[in-house]
């Protein structure tokens, strides 16, 4: 008994210097997510959608998991696009666009589920540390000399303006253990979601301190014929505005020939 | 049931599109406009983005104003030469108004910009209209026949130099007017996705004294030209034009028409302007509301640098 011990606590030793964050057991716990698919497409009907992602523990401490206290947040990143906000204000009784604030790398969406309510997972410091939740987002203003107080203050307006509109959004108990080890992620798309390159982050919590992080890359298209036409748009712009006009002009001498009345 | 729309990537009720179309359309088959100044409001109303408003407005008015010219066609009331002296000035004014759209969205003005010149034209023409439309009715119903052109008389514009004839509308006229008319018409139709119908007939009518009869078909003439280009402009420099929502606009649109057509047949020609007055004034006066009421949210954002 005493020789099977001893190794299990040279083991414990060696890794209370490796790994500070698994210090109260010998457990080395990682995360893991995976995706049903690479590529979510948006087709004619799209009204938004729920995404699911599954992950696993691994070399979990079925102790501390069967105690709940494991948790996991899961993020769906959108691509960064610089993006400026801008406040109307009155003038001569006419509400106008005046000031405005740019910046740059504003992530299009960001989808948070979450196992529990935020502040039962871990300390707000940990949080901005992690750069995790809406609320913690770098915003890089373009103009950085500009009063902190204006830029905090547009800084507040695009995130309320992110959550009005469904692009930030957080699910609390959308992440779900289905077993000790097995765990289940709902992410809400908007139906503004943005085409690109998505980022799904995973960050692992143990009594609430952050143990391990994972990602993968999801890819949101536009389907077939609704990425055709953007993409011709955007790459043939000559060709399809022409389109457009003998589209508009069929359509009047079709409506004519079908709907005469002289 | 819902369509994803490529371009303006938002969701949107294909019915409300559908009926928004053949309303538009009833409408503008009664009273011989494009029905332009109506549907992108409309648009903007239903959270479509002004830009793309503007620009698929455009495309859409080329589908009603080909309907209508083919019958103008057939009866022989469409001058071309005037038609296309025209257009001439429009192709100009279409280039500056789409480079002062590029301009305006840059610097966030742009739906401020759009919404002022919507009050103030509509609410302009809408008012002279119903003044003037009000005056015939009250002379009809004292038992004279309403004037609306007086032949002979001459105002100012027919002293300028560079002098031309049109044979169709029997007009020996300069054409530094026409021209003028024809850029502010381009102008307009780049900025506000009209195709201007409703400020180039009483343009036509009152400025130049052209024949009423010919008028509403070259009006419409011009503007199939000039709202494609500015479709074509829109389309190569902003990508703001969706085919998927003009499309469903149009079909709506041309069926409406018809039935519209038919309608104003049955009403006199002072009733039709009054009717047309007060509906130009009304949509003046809901951008109007829009402009002095505060908004429900202060902040706006907007993508920098689209594509």
């Amino acid at each position: 008994m005493a020789t099977r011990t001893l190794p299990g606590v040279l083991l414990f030793l060696m890794l209370l210097t490796a790994q500070p964050a698994a210090a109260q057991s010998p457990h080395q716990e990682n995360i893991q997510i995976g995706l049903s698919t690479d590529k979510v497409m948006i087709t004619a009907g799209f009204t938004g959608a729920d995404l699911t992602i599954f992950g696993a523990l691994e070399d979990a401490d079925p102790q501390i998991a069967r105690q709940g206290r494991y948790d996991v947040i899961v993020v769906l990143e959108g691509p960064a696009r610089p993006v400026v906000v801008r406040r109307k204000d009155r003038v001569l009784g006419v509400w106008i666009n005046l000031e405005s604030e740019t910046f740059e790398n504003v992530p299009v969406s960001y989808s948070v589920a979450t196992t529990r309510p935020f502040q039962d997972i871990t300390e707000p410091a940990s949080y901005k540390q992690l750069s995790l939740g809406a609320g913690n987002i770098f915003m890089q203003p373009a103009d950085e000399t500009q009063n902190p107080a204006t830029i905090a203050e547009f800084t507040t307006a695009l995130r309320e303006r992110k959550a009005a509109t469904g692009q930030y959004s957080e699910n609390v108990g959308g992440v779900q253990f289905l077993s000790q080890n097995l765990f289940r992620a709902t992410v809400r798309l908007a139906p503004s979601v943005p085409v690109g390159t998505h980022k799904a982050r995973a960050y692992l919590f143990k009594n609430g301190l952050f143990v391990k992080e994972s990602s993968a890359q999801l890819e949101i298209r536009k389907s077939g014929f609704e990425q055709s036409i953007f993409r011709a748009a955007h790459d043939y712009s000559f060709l399809y505005g022409f389109f457009a006009i003998c589209l508009a002009m069929i359509t009047g001498w079709l409506g004519r020939v079908i709907f005469r009345k002289d | 049931m819902s369509i994803y729309l490529p371009i303006a990537e938002i969701s949107v009720n294909i019915l409300v599109l559908l009926a928004m179309g053949a309303a538009v359309g009833f409408l503008s088959g009664m009273f011989g406009v494009g029905g332009g100044f109506l549907i992108t409001p409309l648009l903007i109303f239903y959270n479509i983005p002004p830009a793309i408003a503007v620009a698929t407005g455009a495309n859409q008015v080329i589908a009603s104003s080909v309907s209508g010219v083919l019958s103008h066609m057939k009866r022989g009331t469409l001058d071309f030469k005037l038609g296309g002296v025209l257009l001439a000035g429009g192709v100009v004014g279409s280039t500056v108004g789409i480079y002062v759209f590029g301009l305006l969205r840059e610097i966030g003005q742009l739906d401020l910009f759009i919404s002022l010149l919507y009050v103030v034209l509509l609410g302009t023409v809408g008012g002279l209209m119903l003044l003037e439309s009000i005056n015939a009715l009250r002379a009809t119903r004292g038992g004279a026949a309403p004037v609306l052109k007086k032949s002979g008389q001459h105002n100012w514009i027919h002293r300028l130099p560079l002098k031309m004839r049109f044979r169709a509308s029997k007009l020996f006229v300069s054409v530094i007017p026409v021209l003028g008319l024809g850029a502010a018409i381009g102008f307009l139709s780049s900025i506000m996705g009209v195709g201007g119908g409703f400020i180039m007939v009483p343009a036509l009518i009152y400025l130049l004294k052209v024949p009423t009869n010919v008028v509403i078909g070259t009006s419409l003439f011009q503007i199939i030209f000039t709202s494609a280009y500015t479709t074509l402009v829109h389309a190569t420099t902003n990508q703001t034009v969706d085919v998927m929502l003009a499309f469903i606009l149009m079909v709506g649109g041309v069926a409406g028409a018809q039935y519209g057509a038919r309608a104003g047949q049955k009403l006199r020609g002072e009733q039709l302007r009054a009717l047309l007055a007060a509906l130009v004034l009304a949509v003046a006066i809901r951008l109007a509301i829009d402009l002095f009421v505060t908004p429900p949210n202060l902040y706006s954002l907007a993508a920098l640098g689209l594509s």
